[in-house]
């Protein structure tokens, strides 16, 4: 390690210090509540990063010795950050004993209240593919994939310039690979489907990626906000990584904010963050209905629960809920947390890759029974068909699509309170009537 | 096998469908009631746990029926 400055660790960035970036890609982008690790490479003017600028203080991974990139992945404890904390140490340990033979970046980002892997892509792409290739030597992997939404142009032309700006250099070879804008499109499973020239949808096999994946083969999936950390888990060690977020689950993580007016913001905390300070860092505390957590896929917290619990695996169980990719959607007081639940699980049935009997008619079955439960026209016997046939849909997809519509739906009858009892004697809470605050669900 | 009747209950193979394949003729249901009922859309509810040994000839019998052939018995 020579002596360039690592990224801040302990500075906290008070509300009067923030500063707020919009990206190129109009992200906005907030370096409250802190430490800024991923985010003090963003370049304030909202450009993107150019390689010369990231190579001033990471050096090319060509040079990297595999050995030290398991190690540093290990030791960090860096868990995957797009959903389901897979510790990427020990994925990285399996591939390898296997013999990796390609890299997956899932960039797909499918969850619509999700930005920063956009955001990462469209600001600061080298740290995301210097990771995918440290990754690659990791597993003696020779290729790197990079997955994006195709309909997401401008963090396709980001990648694709970045893919450029690094010529011909060789091993590993990097590729794009363009995935249909759905969310199931993301699942691990759909997306080495669809790369082996499959539909993109998910796969009952059984068999994982790392053992089973594109072209049969062991093959590493990891979200690109992992790969980025795990850039400067390798450049500036375990124990600075460490210096940071709780001793289960270290280092920061990036969060995508939803509040007041419907506006993202993505920012970047510790893992273990309580709810209040990301509350604060989106100008979102005092005016909370309740908070879905983990986004579309998500389950619904009390306000109350949310600004007290610490962001985190172990912190977010006693609620049912889970750090998922690190959404957070701060739902005002004056909407209801029934209507919108409704609206989401029409889109869960929309979203459907429509090949499970119970997700296929589950899912619209449920949809259609809490709308009229928004509208109060369920009754007490609404309620009871919703639980029974949450309890007879939950974990029989192929995939977990089915059981995040159940979760989210559980969750929110468990913290509707007062205004579930109202919906059910007919007497719907005025925010039923409030224009959907959860757009992309309507 | 009877002296380890521990261990061999232990290997007792579980009923699983694959719910991609399933069409949810229901015939499972109709042949083997006591593991398998039907949701209201048809698509068979399983039992989680070993089938056990005396009820296996059943199992089998509902496996080899399933017009889809998504039923299946496993080891675990």
């Amino acid at each position: 390690m020579d002596g360039n400055p690592r990224p801040e660790t302990d500075r906290r960035v008070d509300g009067r210090h923030r500063r707020i970036m919009v990206t190129q890609a109009g992200i906005r982008v907030s370096t409250s509540p802190g430490p800024a690790r991923l985010l003090s490479h963003v370049v304030p003017s909202g450009g993107i990063a150019t390689l010369r600028q990231h190579r001033q203080a990471y050096p090319h991974p060509h040079g990297a010795d595999p050995d030290e990139v398991r190690t540093a992945a290990a030791a960090s404890g860096l868990g995957g950050r797009g959903g389901a904390g897979f510790p990427i140490g020990r994925k990285l340990a399996s591939v390898s004993e296997l013999g990796g033979h390609i890299v997956v970046v899932n960039a797909t980002e499918g969850e619509p209240a999700s930005q920063k892997d956009r955001m990462l892509l469209t600001s600061v792409p080298h740290l995301v593919l210097d990771g995918a290739e440290l990754a690659a030597r990791a597993v003696s992997a020779s290729q790197v994939v990079v997955c994006v939404d195709w309909t997401d142009r401008l963090a396709v032309a980001a990648v694709k310039a970045a893919i450029a700006e690094r010529t011909a250099r060789g091993e590993p070879e990097i590729q794009l690979a363009l995935t249909p804008p759905r969310y199931v499109a993301g699942e691990e499973s759909a997306l080495v489907n669809f790369l082996n020239g499959g539909p993109s949808k998910p796969t009952a096999s059984g068999r994982r990626p790392y053992e089973r994946g594109v072209n049969g083969r062991p093959t590493l999936v990891n979200n690109a906000e992992t790969l980025a950390q795990l850039t400067l888990a390798h450049r500036y060690g375990p124990e600075w990584f460490r210096s940071c977020g709780t001793p289960d689950e270290p280092g920061t993580r990036l969060f995508t904010i939803t509040s007041g007016g419907g506006v993202a913001t993505v920012v970047e905390a510790p893992v273990g963050v309580t709810g209040l300070d990301l509350l604060d860092a989106a100008d979102a505390a005092g005016r909370v209905r309740s908070v879905l957590v983990g986004g579309y896929f998500g389950t619904w917290m009390r306000a109350a629960d949310f600004g007290v619990a610490a962001f985190s695996r172990a912190g977010l169980a006693p609620y049912g809920a889970g750090p998922g990719a690190g959404i957070v959607i701060v739902l005002p007081h004056g909407n209801c947390v029934l209507a919108e639940t409704a609206r989401l699980l029409s889109w869960y049935a929309a979203e459907s890759s429509g090949q499970c009997g119970p997700c296929v008619f589950g899912l619209p079955a449920l949809a259609e029974v809490a709308a009229e439960l928004a509208r109060g026209t369920a009754g007490p016997a609404g309620v009871q068909q919703l639980l029974r046939w949450a309890a007879d849909i939950d974990g029989r997809g192929a995939c977990r699509h089915p059981d995040g519509a159940v979760r989210l739906l559980r969750s929110a009858l468990a913290v509707a309170g007062d205004d579930l009892d109202a919906h059910v004697a007919g007497q719907p809470c005025p925010g039923a009537e409030a224009a959907p605050f959860i757009r992309a669900a309507s | 096998m009877s002296i380890t009747s521990t261990a061999a209950l232990h290997r007792q193979p579980t009923l699983q469908v694959d719910p991609i394949a399933c069409e949810g003729h229901g015939v499972c249901a109709e042949l083997f009631g006591e593991w398998i009922r039907l949701d209201d859309w048809g698509y068979p509810v399983i039992r989680k746990d070993a089938v056990p040994e005396d009820l296996l000839p059943h199992a089998r019998w509902a496996v080899s029926n399933c017009p889809a052939l998504a039923l299946s018995l496993r080891k675990p």
